[in-house]
């Protein structure tokens, strides 16, 4: 796998080494080893319970909230640990955003929804926030719907555009990576497809991981792949060649639509 | 009549289903109805002779047929508010402990607690808060309060443990599993997903529950709290022991004050007059337009904040 590209001066590059995740008693991820590449899409694939969210959750250590989960292992994001007791959870978490299978606008206006992060990590004046809000939300190609309505209730928007109200409180933060969990799954094909270009004007600007069940959707917005099977990272490598010349049966068997 | 007019088996029972089930329905509209009709009926007397200033003056002199409600009136507001006042946020409180902070086991059995002190009768809170409650008030709590903020206002008089302060707080108490149990459903209604983005936006569990949990089950914490006070604003018993039942007005919160059902609890059986007895029931007549006024208001209130927040 030498064709990943590994520039370590980047911010935004994650290296996971060795990971195994439990629920309990139970094992869902085997040592997993992981290079994600700054400013890049990598997509995550594979079928059901193969372990895909719960990798993507431990990079920003959300799945701490539930008791019983516990991780072994090793992710770097720029070189630390994050996964050691040191790291701040808090810090961690402005550094790397989240976007979730459903769109989740917090119970107020859609100028507070991205203003959130900024008051949580920052100290700005008014003109400050202000400005910040608009920029994430051009941002997230959602400032030409939005601009008469940032008083009006996050919730009162439609499901796609709630998506991207979420991505714009992500950015305003302005994190190295973004986490996309399913971004899509819960969204009509064509916000779908407002999503995919915003996620494609994101690249090189953002570290950006996202987990999907939806192949053509990894084929168009990656530009790396990983495919998962039961907890294990069966092949990982350039979107293109993985998904014309699987080097492994079992990431053919899938992407042929063999099983899955 | 076109109700019966219909053939099939099948559109005939539904008919009677549709005629029994609305007949239910408007019952409740009816016995409300009968039952104001009935309280402005028997307190005429009382109305034809005092008027508005039933309400607003504070003269309760059964000797010489002079009744002014207001101390009552009175009482009962401020004891509620008080009630609400420690009730609401501690509910708010343990039930986000509850939910957020303790493994789910033991907040179950808490849960369950909780329930249990639900369903003690009132007059045993009543006797609990005459016999120990309030020497533990005025034999700690209040010195120590007028130690803290001085012997004024508030706080004047002597500290004899029954009155309005103690009232209130008894209420408190009582309301507090109605509130802490809703609370604590609401709570666990809202999405887990909407609290990992919060948290995964890198709030803290604090600015997480005030930020967006409490905004999100805003409608239900209200419900909650309303319930609890609509239960505070027609309690009986309870307060009737611990107030004071004095006719008066005091700024001391120390005072022994009165309440609307504490009046009705203590003076229906010595009402022998007929304008006396007129008074006390348009004394009833107020705690029911009281009650539904505040649920009116609370509604309205309600759907403006739902709309400004955008909660479903």
């Amino acid at each position: 796998m030498n064709e990943i590209k590994n520039n370590t001066d980047e911010k935004g590059h994650i290296s996971v080494r060795n990971l195994n995740f439990f629920y309990g008693e139970h094992q869902a991820l085997f040592d997993n080893t992981l290079e994600i590449v700054p400013g890049k899409v990598t997509a995550i694939i594979g079928p059901s319970g193969c372990g895909k969210s719960t990798h993507l959750r431990v990079y920003n250590r959300i799945f701490e909230l539930y008791r019983d989960q516990r991780v072994e292992g090793e992710v770097l994001l720029d070189g630390e640990n994050i996964l050691s007791t040191e790291q701040d959870l808090i810090e961690l978490r402005k550094r790397v955003g989240m976007i979730f299978q459903k769109p989740t606008p917090f119970p107020m206006s859609v100028y507070d929804n991205v203003a959130y992060g900024l008051k949580l990590h920052y100290k700005l004046s008014k003109g400050e926030i202000a400005g910040r809000i608009e920029t994430a939300l051009q941002q997230a190609a959602l400032w030409d719907e939005v601009k008469d309505k940032l008083n009006k209730p996050g919730t009162a928007l439609s499901g796609g555009q709630q998506q991207r109200l979420c991505i714009a409180r992500a950015l305003a933060v302005e994190p190295e990576v973004i986490l996309m969990d399913e971004p899509t799954s819960a969204i009509d094909p064509v916000a779908t497809a407002k999503i995919e270009d915003l996620i494609e004007q994101l690249r090189n600007k953002y570290t950006i991981v996202i987990v999907t069940h939806n192949m053509q959707q990894a084929a168009r917005v990656s530009d790396y792949t990983a495919f998962f099977y039961e907890g294990h990272i069966v092949e990982y490598g350039v979107t293109k060649e993985l998904f014309t010349r699987p080097k492994k049966k079992q990431t053919e068997n899938y992407i042929t639509g063999r099983f899955g | 009549m076109s109700l019966f007019q219909e053939t099939s088996t099948q559109n005939r029972s539904d008919t009677i289903f549709k005629t029994i089930t609305m007949g239910g329905a408007a019952l409740i509209l009816i016995i409300m109805a009968a039952l104001f009709i009935q309280l402005v009926n028997s307190s005429w007397l009382s109305i034809e002779r005092f008027g508005l200033r039933f309400i607003y003056t504070n003269v309760w002199d059964p000797i010489h047929h002079i009744f002014g409600a207001a101390s009552s009136i009175y009482g009962t507001l401020i004891s509620t508010l008080i009630a609400m006042l420690i009730a609401v946020p501690l509910g708010i409180l343990i039930a986000m402990f509850l939910v957020e902070l303790m493994p789910p086991a033991v907040s179950k059995w808490i849960g369950v607690g909780i329930e249990l002190l639900a369903a003690v009768p009132s007059i045993i809170y009543g006797m609990w808060g005459l016999f120990v409650f309030a020497p533990f008030m005025a034999g700690h709590v209040q010195p120590f309060m007028k130690n803290v903020f001085g012997d004024i206002g508030l706080f004047s008089g002597p500290p004899i443990g029954i009155g309005m302060l103690t009232a209130g707080i008894i209420l408190a108490f009582m309301i507090l599993p109605f509130i802490t149990a809703v609370v604590r459903d609401v709570f666990t209604m809202v999405p887990s997903v909407v609290k990992e983005s919060a948290h995964g936006m890198g709030s803290t569990l604090w600015e997480v529950t005030r930020q967006v949990t409490i905004r999100y089950g805003f409608q239900g914490i209200i419900g909650a709290a309303f319930l609890g006070l609509s239960r505070a604003i027609g309690e009986t018993m309870a307060v009737t022991f611990v107030i004071g039942n004095s006719h008066r007005i005091a700024a001391s919160l120390f005072a022994p004050a009165n309440s609307i059902t504490a009046t009705l609890a203590n003076e229906f059986a010595e009402a022998s007059e007929p304008l006396y007895l007129s008074a006390l029931i348009e004394l009833g007549m107020l705690l029911f337009v009281l009650t539904f006024l505040i649920q009116v208001l609370s509604q309205w209130w309600l759907k403006r904040v739902k709309k400004s927040m955008g909660v479903q």
